[in-house]
């Protein structure tokens, strides 16, 4: 009953796109803090979109998943067996999470009073149906749809490694470990794409390492991820491509070598040499 | 002064009532409390509406001629419906449209619509007392007890717990519970997992207001009066519970109303009931002073 995306294969992976954004701009008030980016995601794909403080990344990430209304602009989402893709522009948060985007925070941002197991459960809430009357009645569909819902819990807790905290709180888990959980409640919705803000920040090299390779197996399942991150190392060993904004505008994109020598992007995050 | 025990008893046990209907009411304010971070003080005339509901439906049956068990269960499912739905429009009209305002004004609003619908309910129907049908009847097994503990605290007693059981069980083990829980924690967040915030703020109206309503219809029944200002006195009582247990909290709804119906039963029974209110309400000050979050809440902690 469920549309799962992710099994599409890293090998048999299509390389359409699946989330086009075309000519991003927000502003606030006078301060225009996305200055028309265009960017997109193809299926199976790891994106990495970098930039120095303050570039608009994360106003990016609010954009697209409604938190704010841009000004102008469009997001599409090309969903594998329709046609036409849909635009999630003026939707709310919860009908883009329904339309297929999941997103972790720069801050973390759990349900710190449920546990691991009840944290993963609500990601899972937009893809089934029972609501207050099957819940008061117990009817049949309801409890096999709860049930459903811990088995595939458990399988992601599983994939990140948090399956033997299931049933502790949220707030006591060490940070790595709430980061992953970050994920695991993201990957619950079941997302064509999910959206990863800074998942490295403060993280320690160890964490970090096994964060990478958390994302690298999560991707080869065929998910599809866009992150913002300012740890370069772990950018150029995971992205397939990256985007480079600075001042709100898109300033380069290309592969990991290609943007290594990009001589706007050294210039953005170095500042211009002085010889003349 | 009587000290002997049975006297002890009737008066814990009237507390005990008197605790079990505050509870069907506290809760109302505590749930929404916890997910929008709103003192509803149009509650109280939810349970007004609730009581004069379920009055004017058994009235109808009994005409009707129906069976005395009948009627009652009839007649609160007509009140828990009808308030229900009174609920719900009241959350839609005066505090959806103030989402995003300064926390005076959704308060102020809901003050309003307290007032409105108390001189509402004044002119469509009366401002006499209106004598209730005793809707619970005496049980013949009650008998050997009826000079400690009558019919209808039992009915009442068990009504609450069954209705606190159930409640329970809806937040802590179903999606929706979840919903709730999460969105008191983190709206935004709640969002962003998919949870349709504005649903599940419905949701909550509605499951407060249908407990308010059974309040109504059992309180109604007990005293065997109603007016159109009932739902004052008990909205303010019953928020006085609320806080005393700690706001927000669903045990602390309980306990607190507990506490104070206990408190001005023995007052009542070994002071005076001159001094009911006296006592309800120095027990709140004394909370409020040395535990302001109330018995059982939480410190203010993760609201931002």
């Amino acid at each position: 009953m469920y549309v799962v995306h992710t099994a599409l294969t890293k090998t048999s992976r299509m390389s359409k796109k699946i989330l086009e954004v075309k000519n991003l701009t927000m502003d606030f008030g006078g301060v225009r803090a996305l200055g028309g980016v265009d960017l997109d995601v193809k299926g199976g794909e790891i994106v990495a979109l970098i930039g120095p403080n303050g570039a608009g990344k994360t106003t990016f990430f609010n954009c697209v998943t409604g938190i704010y209304y841009p000004t102008k602009g469009d997001i599409l989402l090309h969903t594998p067996g329709r046609q036409k893709p849909k635009s999630l522009k003026g939707l709310k948060p919860n009908q883009v999470t329904v339309a297929g985007l999941a997103r972790t925070f720069q801050n973390i941002r759990l349900f710190s009073q449920m546990t691991v197991l009840e944290n993963v459960m609500i990601g899972r809430h937009c893809r089934t149906k029972a609501f207050i009357f099957g819940a008061l009645f117990r009817t049949k569909s309801t409890r096999q749809e709860e049930k459903e819902i811990i088995d595939y819990s458990y399988s992601i807790l599983e994939k990140v490694g948090l399956a033997d905290l299931a049933n502790e709180y949220s707030k006591n888990l060490p940070y790595g470990a709430q980061r992953r959980l970050e994920i695991a409640r993201a990957l619950a919705t079941d997302p064509l794409l999910l959206l990863l803000d800074e998942p490295a920040a403060g993280m320690n090299p160890q964490e970090t390492n096994e964060l990478v390779t958390l994302i690298q197996n999560i991707s080869s399942g065929g998910q599809s991820i866009l992150l913002i991150e300012h740890d370069m190392k772990l950018v150029m060993t995971l992205s397939e491509r990256i985007f480079v904004m600075d001042y709100g505008r898109k300033i380069a994109q290309g592969t990991p070598d290609e943007i290594r020598n990009n001589q706007e992007v050294i210039k953005a995050y170095l500042g211009e040499e002085l010889d003349a | 002064m009587l000290m002997d025990f049975d006297y002890f008893r009737e008066l814990f046990f009237s507390g005990l009532t008197r605790g079990a209907i505050y509870a069907l009411i506290a809760l109302g304010y505590t749930m929404v409390y916890g997910i929008i971070g709103l003192i509803n003080f149009a509650h109280g005339e939810i349970y007004m509406i609730g009581a004069f509901t379920a009055f004017i439906a058994a009235t109808i049956f009994s005409i009707l001629g129906f069976p005395a068990l009948a009627i009652i269960i009839l007649a609160g499912v007509c009140a828990v419906i009808w308030s229900a739905s009174y609920g719900y429009t009241i959350e839609k009209i005066a505090y959806k449209p103030l989402r995003h305002a300064p926390r005076l004004s959704p308060l102020i609003s809901a003050i309003g619509m307290s007032i409105f619908l108390q001189n509402y309910v004044l002119l469509a129907q009366t401002s006499d007392f209106l004598p209730f049908p005793a809707l619970i009847p005496d049980f013949d097994f009650m008998e050997p007890y009826a000079h400690i503990v009558g019919s209808t605290d039992v009915v009442i007693l068990a009504t609450t717990t069954v209705i606190m059981i159930i409640l329970t069980f809806i937040i802590k083990y179903t999606k929706v519970g979840k919903a709730m829980r999460a969105t008191a924690q983190d709206r935004t967040m709640a969002t962003l997992v998919g949870i349709n915030v504005n649903r599940i703020i419905s949701a909550t109206f509605i499951i407060g207001s249908s407990l308010a309503a059974v309040g109504g219809l059992l309180i109604a029944s007990h005293i065997g009066q109603i007016n159109f200002y009932i739902g004052f006195i008990a909205g303010i009582k019953a928020f006085t519970a609320a806080v005393l247990g700690g706001i927000g909290s669903i045990p602390g709804a309980v306990l607190g109303s507990v506490i104070l119906g206990l408190t001005e039963s023995f007052a009542t029974g070994y002071v005076s009931s001159d001094y009911e209110d006296v006592f309800a309400f120095s027990l709140l000050v004394l909370i409020l002073i040395f535990k302001p979050s109330g018995i059982l809440g939480k410190a203010d902690n993760q609201k931002v």
